[in-house]
């Protein structure tokens, strides 16, 4: 063959590997979803998508399958740069006999994710699948196992970040599960173990693919997706910055940004109620605090009694932690423990220091709570915030009692300075429930029991309720007026730049997953 | 930020909040009645191996519910009389359904 021959004869390879099947993107079109190609061009930089093993091709010799011809065996995979930070993408092709996993399929899934480990970078996977290749039989299976070993290596080693763009069902979806971040597209996402037909066979049970594990359900009840779009456009955005906040590897830094100063309008001094018991938005302190009052929440819908996410501090990243008085009175519970615990624990795999905001009355009671384990999930986030090793600020806007106060980044669980508002009440519960139990004989015996009980409740707010005893006791470093939030913590994540905390050797540690 | 209405009592204190779609419409607890064997799982009933007036003792097979590609045994967890059997094999039961009554 000769040299042009040879170079014609590519480009026509190359135009049979990658140009769609019509009938296939036209119902992927009508279904309002983008094609393999069309979903990593979105999302990268212009021009800078670079792929590998186009050519690679499945070995199944059984059930007609050595008859069919697969273009890339129905994944794309490659690296590329998004607002240019280095990732490594794979995205599988639903267009490409379903996007189903075929052993060939799977490993050019691994081989790009032995990449990103080795190069140091993000990886950024698209899951459309129908499942398993069932023709390939067990070999499918060991290409999904082999994912997630993978997913766990990569594990605070670089960023794995999943966007769910089509059906990720069965085995496949625990590899989204392992990542760091799972991104959904409302009426496209679909997640689950078991899906509608298989429920309906063995329990009798209906119920619609939407309904079981569409996006609106992993964002809102299950906590299992970090992120909520309505369209594929508004997750790409969602992706990229992101990706902005994250360092590439756990070697590294978030890349710093120019300082812009908070542009909210609220001021500190007015965002919290005088009466201890009414409600605001704890993302309103947030953003006044942050730089540019850019806050992205993390699993916004989720156990939004807690508020998680990422913003920055004099142009470097922070993940923020607050309880959020507006949403269940802020209280922690099996599920906002759990948000909490894994966001600390990637802020302090990724060298992200942690800002904690304080304002809560406490756990959550109930017998829902204690039998779903609240004692087990709970502990969860005292040890996330122990083990972390990242610089830890806490600053108590309001309430601070009993175990709450404990958890949520007190000095004790090694904070490195714990600030309090001068409304700060840090006490072992609230005054009402404090004067009831320490004064409950005298109460009942008192000639005017109202009068006598109110008058100890403010007797105990008065002596207890304040953020003096914690102060004088040296558990709170500083008590600061609203307005000098920002000033504190930026010099604290300042001086805290180096922070260096050696703990005793260990393979690792046992959390209570 | 709109009205909030919600409220929730901690500590006897109310606190004025929103409360999620999840603790708004949690389930009242209802303790178990042990003198009431319901399906843990749904599936086929197979045999009984017990009859109504019969003394069971803890760890006694009192039926076998296939589910799950398993021919499950349900055993009595603690010593009772049976009082009922509520179903015949063949039957096909939902998870929650009852099984067996007890003395």
């Amino acid at each position: 063959m000769s040299l042009p021959k040879k170079m014609k004869d590519h480009a026509a390879k190359h135009a049979e590997a990658t140009e769609p099947h019509p009938a296939a993107a036209a119902k992927q079109a009508a279904q309002g979803k983008l094609l393999a190609r069309e979903r990593i061009t979105a999302i990268l930089d212009a021009d800078s998508f670079h792929e590998y093993d186009l050519f690679v091709e499945h070995k199944c010799a059984d059930f007609g399958m050595e008859k069919k011809q697969l273009p890339g065996d129905g994944v794309i995979t490659g690296t590329g740069t998004i607002l240019g930070h280095p990732v490594a993408i794979f995205a599988q092709d639903f267009t490409v006999a379903g996007g189903s996993l075929g052993l060939a399929h799977a490993r050019k899934i691994t081989k790009i994710m032995d990449h990103a480990i080795k190069l140091g970078i993000p990886l950024i996977g698209i899951n459309d699948s129908g499942g398993a290749r069932i023709q390939e039989g067990v070999n499918s299976l060991a290409g999904y196992g082999e994912i997630f070993y993978r997913n766990t290596l990569a594990s605070g080693v670089i960023p794995q970040i999943s966007i769910i763009l089509g059906p990720c069902a069965g085995g496949a979806v625990y590899s989204p599960a392992l990542t760091d971040f799972v991104f959904v597209v409302d009426n496209i996402s679909k997640m689950f173990i078991t899906g509608p037909e298989v429920i309906k066979t063995v329990l009798g049970e209906e119920i619609s693919m939407e309904d079981l594990g569409g996006a609106r359900v992993q964002a809102e009840l299950t906590g299992n997706a970090h992120f909520y779009a309505q369209s594929e456009a508004e997750c790409f955005e969602q992706v990229k910055r992101l990706v902005t906040y994250i360092p590439w590897n756990n070697r590294k830094k978030a890349d710093t940004f120019s300082v812009i100063p908070s542009r909210s309008e609220v001021s500190l001094e007015h965002i919290i109620p005088a009466e201890s018991n009414k409600p605001y938005d704890v993302r309103d302190v947030i953003r006044a605090v942050c730089d540019g009052s850019d806050f992205m929440e993390v699993q916004a819908l989720w156990a939004a009694n807690i508020v998680v996410g990422f913003a920055r501090m004099d142009g470097r990243t922070v993940g923020m932690i607050a309880n959020q008085p507006m949403v269940l009175a802020g209280v922690l519970d099996v599920d906002s423990s759990d948000k909490a615990a894994r966001f600390i624990r990637f802020c302090d795999a990724f060298n992200i220091p942690l800002v904690t905001l304080v304002d809560l009355p406490g756990y959550l009671p109930g017998i829902d709570q204690e039998h779903a384990g609240v004692i087990r999930h709970g502990a969860k986030l005292l040890y996330a915030y122990s083990e972390a090793t990242v610089p830890k600020i806490t600053v108590i806007l309001r309430k601070a009692y009993g175990g709450g106060y404990i958890a949520m980044c007190s000095r004790h669980l090694g904070a490195d300075f714990v600030f309090a508002w001068p409304c700060a009440e840090i006490a072992v519960m609230g005054p009402e429930g404090a004067a009831n139990i320490i004064f409950k004989g005298e109460i009942a015996a008192a000639a005017d029991p109202e009068a006598f009980r109110k008058e100890k409740v403010k007797e105990y707010t008065e002596k207890f309720a304040s953020p003096y005893v914690a102060a004088a006791n040296g558990h709170v470093d500083a008590v600061i007026a609203p307005h000098q939030t920002r000033d504190f913590l930026l010099h604290a994540l300042e001086i805290s730049e180096e922070k260096a905390e050696l703990r005793p050797a260990r393979k690792h540690g046992v959390p209570p997953f | 930020m709109t009205h909030i209405r919600q409220t929730i009592a901690l500590n006897d204190t109310l606190y004025e909040t929103t409360l999620t779609k999840k603790y708004a419409n949690r389930k009242a607890h209802v303790p178990k009645d042990p003198r009431r064997l319901t399906a843990i799982i749904p599936g086929l009933i197979l045999e009984l191996l017990v009859r109504p007036g019969d003394e069971v003792k803890p760890g006694q097979g009192l039926l076998v519910l296939e589910a799950m590609k398993m021919q499950n045994r349900i055993t009595a967890h603690d010593a009772h009389t049976v009082q009922a059997l509520h179903v015949v094999p063949g039957d096909t039961v939902t998870k929650g359904q009852l099984l067996v009554t007890f003395d």
